[in-house]
């Protein structure tokens, strides 16, 4: 479980978030919504210790955030940015690799090497393996930084907007990966989406921000509301229900 | 083949060649051997450590500021060291050598936490900048070593630390240099930490990489390895700036893999330069720092203009 509690931020003068206190159940997709500038990266960041705290806790399971030991907490969750900014001249295969680097700090065993392999498979990137980073298109990069978020094992994910780039077919499969991962083996998976109909499609919770500040959380069917499209996002969208299932009318 | 058993073998035949390059006539018998051990020897394998050094510390380097273009000759390391030793000299000059050494690496340390804390200071948008920076902060550093030499009549010394040669290089005069190629040899076992950093901050963080640690470790051995070469042999500009982005073009940025063809061709660069300044004027020699201030512009200039081709 991912405890957040009393959890402040701000830039100079300006609040990014303000007192969260926020329960996330181990297991399960959790999707995190909000229109823009809502904070919901910054809350991932600071899950992730990419920032320091200013206020308030955050634990993950027993470990607590700020004074845990990094090496630790890169077992046991891992982050996907918005923005990767890798830089490095690396192939595919080299980049899913370092995501074993928790466990075996430069010394990869056999065990590493077939989790790496895996993952290639998984995210479908045989062909791209011993390609360089910078000669992939946006979704392949993408693919490619999953595959070795994939290899990092860890039982809490969190993802910052991972459709990005993706096409459908990509974006559908990824959905549906992160689906499998949290149902056969409990893995927890928070995510930040931005179109509301993926997250009403597979996600467990929703949470949503707006303003800094935490808006109505539940089950995608509890929640998913004209009403909410029109207080969180300020838009008067349209729920729709076709089959049992919910739409939004763009 | 693959490439680091090309390289060997180029740097195989240069390091012969290179025995056979001389003014002294190379006779038979006791002679013969002594010319080796005394002199022929000692320069090659100051050769070969400090550009294989060299070019190690640039890659390091690279990382440690995010950015290609920074070489620890030209952005305050190497000025560092100098001004170390200059003190040293001036203030306890009866100190014994490892002391001396000791100062050198901690004011190279210095300089380049300095050159660090400007660099992240600057937008990561505008890499020439942080490279500009560098060379204005290594100018300063270097300006202050000639004004303290000027006071203290010690002119003629900076020349021996700034311009860089191995015409000096003899058995006894020399052996220092091991201790800088035992420090690049362990920077080796942190290659995998170097590449995550190299991968920025959010992927560090995320892998649970020590970035202080890391970084502290990198900063240690670049600055003992350019003390260490600018005491023994001076400066030697552009070897830690071309040889990681000439191989990093080609093979990529993995560095477990890289960092041995770095410092192999590092090593191969020097000393190709350094067998050209001993023949241009033969039976004059010309310094390896001009040499390679030449051939390391233009060098520059072609990899600037050239597509990278890594893995295509």
């Amino acid at each position: 479980m991912i405890s957040v509690s009393d959890l402040s931020y701000g830039y100079r003068d300006t609040p990014i978030l303000t007192d969260i206190t926020l329960e996330i159940p181990k297991g399960g997709v959790t999707a995190l919504i909000g229109p823009n500038g809502a904070g919901k990266s910054t809350l991932l960041s600071l899950i992730a210790r990419l920032m320091p705290l200013q206020s308030g806790r955050i634990m993950v399971d027993e470990l607590k955030i700020g004074t845990c030991a990094s090496t630790d907490l890169a077992q046991r969750l891992s982050i996907l940015p918005q923005v990767p900014e890798i830089a490095a001249r690396l192939t595919v295969a080299e980049l899913v690799a370092f995501g074993r680097y928790p466990y075996h700090k430069g010394r990869p065993g056999a065990e590493d090497l077939a989790q790496v392999e895996t993952a290639i498979e998984v995210f479908d990137l045989q062909a791209l393996a011993h390609r360089s980073l910078d000669t992939l298109s946006g979704g392949q990069r993408q693919r490619a930084l999953l595959a070795m978020i994939y290899a990092q094992d860890t039982d809490y994910m969190l993802l910052d907007e991972p459709l990005n780039n993706l096409d459908i077919a990509a974006s559908r499969a990824l959905m549906q990966l992160l689906r499998q991962m949290a149902e056969t083996h409990g893995r927890t998976i928070v995510i930040v989406l931005h179109d509301i109909n993926y997250a009403a499609a597979y996600a467990d919770h929703i949470v949503t921000m707006k303003e800094g500040h935490l808006g109505p959380c539940g089950a995608p069917r509890d929640i998913v509301t004209d009403a909410l499209l029109r207080d969180v996002f300020q838009t008067d969208a349209k729920v729709r229900r076709l089959d049992g299932k919910m739409l939004i009318d763009v | 083949m693959r490439p680091i058993a090309i390289g060997l073998a180029a740097l195989l035949a240069l390091s012969v060649l290179s025995l056979f390059v001389g003014v002294a006539e190379l006779g038979a018998g006791d002679e013969a051997w002594a010319l080796m051990t005394i002199s022929r020897v000692p320069r090659l394998m100051a050769v070969l450590i400090t550009g294989a050094g060299l070019a190690i510390c640039g890659s390091i380097l690279q990382v440690l500021v995010r950015n290609r273009f920074v070489d620890p000759m030209t952005v305050g390391t190497g000025q560092g060291a100098a001004l170390g030793i200059l003190l040293v000299t001036i203030f306890l000059p009866s100190a014994p050598v490892l002391v001396k050494m000791a100062v050198a690496s901690a004011t190279a340390l210095a300089a380049s936490v300095g050159f660090l804390l400007i660099a992240q200071r600057l937008p990561p948008t505008q890499p020439y900048l942080v490279a500009l920076v560098g060379l204005i902060y290594g100018g300063i550093i270097g300006a202050g070593v000639t004004f303290v030499a000027y006071q203290a009549d010690l002119l003629q010394f900076i020349d021996i630390w700034t311009q860089g040669e191995f015409s000096g290089v003899l058995q006894g005069r020399y052996e220092l240099l091991w201790l800088a190629a035992g420090v690049a040899a362990l920077s080796y076992l942190a290659a995998d930490q170097f590449a995550i950093l190299g991968m920025g901050r959010t992927a560090s963080i995320n892998l649970g990489l020590n970035y202080g640690q890391v970084m502290l470790f990198g900063l240690i051995a670049i600055s003992v390895v350019s003390a260490l070469t600018v005491v023994t042999v001076g400066m030697i500009p552009f070897v830690g700036l071309i040889v990681p982005n000439l191989v990093s073009r080609i093979h990529g940025d993995n560095l477990r893999r890289t960092l041995p063809l770095i410092g192999c061709s590092g090593a191969a660069l020097v000393l190709g330069a350094d067998i050209l300044g001993r023949l241009l004027r033969y039976p004059f020699e010309i310094p390896v720092g001009t040499v390679l201030g030449i051939l390391g512009a233009v060098l520059f200039l072609w990899l600037l203009y050239r597509p990278a081709r890594h893995a295509r």
